[in-house]
């Protein structure tokens, strides 16, 4: 092994670096957001809109997402949809991830005992208010170790968007590896670069939960 | 003295799907008195407690409180969500298995209705949990979150959670149910005060003892069927139906030792 030429390509890894948590942070977050207005669209909204949501989400789960952004990217343009290759990995990642964080959210909202909704209806909140104050906390606290679980199924996902010429990591790593043959170099970077990024995640999502369910558990 | 709720129940039907659960209810809850619901389980005690508030939609029949139909405007026809949400401010529930809010402490958990639903400020909301806490005998636990209170103090913060709202009428579904033996009299006092202070109460029970000395009127269902609506003491010391005989015979046998 020869870590010399880290000195000309440690630049461009570390941008590939940024490029791939930026990706899969964006990716995550906007992923979620359309995930949580899925499920809360699913649990009010109308039968029709429930099943075009169904049809939506078998979809998008029913494909690579390899072959998910091939069509956005170069199939795109043919309807107008003309992307650069970033804002289309971003909206990639976020179609891609969206159904799975919906459904992760709906089992989260099943798991809220509707005894509490039954609780807060008693009383005379409107929907909107259940939502925000019961419903919401409850079903995120319990949705929580799955959202961290598959933002980390995410991470690796983002290494796809190198077919697309985003510049992450894989990309800088393919590059290296093309220009100079030293794949078993590129790669550990990569696997390095990505145990740490996964490591990050996990813990932090471990400080999260040991946070937030601290007034929830019973005291034994 | 707050001004108490009557309600009637007139001919009210409920099934759930082919199972007729509520048949032909006829029943008169008289302002500031305490009623007593008994009856084995699977009777249909809960569930017409449930339409009093239209936490469960009856099918047919109507049920008035202070002379207003809850849940539709005529019959077959729903009322709009806000003029339900109104009605039911000054209906209290207190449930089985409490029902509290586990991300908020007591206080918030009391707090919650009147800023959410009274339009309160928080400082002006928060005093009068603690005043409704205090009056439960929680003064001291207002900080604690429901994972950090016994079962006994958890249904008293959802007995404060219904009455900071001031209501007009109080329902309760089994309140002691679910409770150690040894707390169980804890939440029958403070129910025993609200009595006292002519609050108008629904108590769907297995304390035959609190029926017996604190209700005006005792309810006997079974079956889906209201067998009986009487004094205490001829329900429960003088019954004439065999069924509540046969009722009252097995309850005294399963408490004897
Ligand atoms: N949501 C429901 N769906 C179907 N059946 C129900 C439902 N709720 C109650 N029932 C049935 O209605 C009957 C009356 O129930 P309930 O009012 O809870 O009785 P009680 O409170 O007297 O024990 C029972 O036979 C029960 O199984
Ligand atoms: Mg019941």
């Amino acid at each position: 092994m020869d870590w010399s030429i880290l000195q000309q390509y440690g630049p461009g890894l570390l941008s590939g670096f940024g490029t791939t948590i930026l990706c899969w942070l964006l990716g995550t977050v906007f992923g979620m957001a359309l995930g949580l207005v899925l499920a809360l669209a699913q649990r009010y909204g109308a039968r029709w809109l429930n099943r075009v949501i169904q049809v939506y989400v078998e979809i998008i789960r029913g494909t690579p997402f390899l072959v998910q952004l091939f069509v956005l990217y170069y199939g795109g343009p043919l309807v107008g949809l003309r992307l650069d290759a970033l804002p289309a990995g971003l909206l990639g990642l976020t179609v891609y991830g969206s159904p799975y964080f919906a459904e992760i959210f709906r089992s989260g909202f099943r798991a809220v005992p509707h005894g509490q909704i039954e609780a807060a209806r008693a009383i005379g909140m409107t929907e909107a208010s259940i939502v925000r104050r019961i419903l919401l906390p409850l079903g995120l606290v319990s949705s929580l170790p799955a959202l961290v679980n598959f933002s980390i199924i995410l991470t690796k996902e983002t290494v796809i968007l190198s077919i697309i010429t985003v510049p992450e990591l894989m990309y800088q790593v393919q590059r290296m590896s093309t220009e100079t043959f030293r794949y078993l170099e590129a790669n550990l970077v990569l696997a390095l670069f990505f145990w740490a990024l996964v490591e990050a995640i996990s813990n932090a999502g471990r400080w999260l939960e040991a946070r937030i369910t601290k007034h929830l558990v019973e005291r034994t | 003295m707050v001004s108490a709720s009557s309600v009637e129940i007139r001919k009210v039907n409920k099934h759930y799907g082919t199972f007729h659960a509520l048949k032909d209810i006829d029943l008169v809850i008289p302002p500031g008195k305490v009623t007593c619901l008994i009856g084995p389980s699977g009777s249909g005690k809960s569930t017409l407690l449930r339409c009093v508030n239209f936490l469960e939609e009856y099918d047919s029949g109507e049920v008035l409180i202070d002379g207003t139909m809850i849940g539709y405007e005529a019959p077959g026809k729903k009322m709009p969500g806000r003029k339900l949400r109104e009605m039911r401010r000054s209906i209290g529930m207190v449930f089985q298995q409490f029902n509290l809010w586990p991300h908020m402490t007591a206080r918030e958990n009391v707090a919650e209705g009147l800023i959410r639903v009274r339009g309160l400020s928080k400082s002006e909301a928060h005093r009068r949990a603690a005043d409704a806490l205090a009056k439960v005998g929680l003064a001291d636990k207002m900080a604690n979150h429901p994972s950090r209170l016994s079962g006994g103090q958890q249904q008293r913060v959802a007995i404060a959670r219904a009455i900071a709202m001031e209501p007009r009428l109080m329902l309760f579904d089994e309140p002691t149910s679910a409770l150690d033996p040894e707390l169980v009299g804890e939440v029958l006092n403070v129910m025993k005060t609200l009595a006292s202070e002519g609050m108008t109460m629904v108590v769907v029970t297995h304390e035959m003892g609190f029926a017996a000395h604190v209700a005006d009127q005792v309810v006997f269902m079974e079956k889906g069927e209201l067998v009986g609506v009487d004094s205490p003491d001829r329900i429960l010391h003088h019954p004439e139906d065999a069924r509540i005989q046969s009722f009252l015979r097995t309850y005294h046998e399963r408490n004897s030792f």
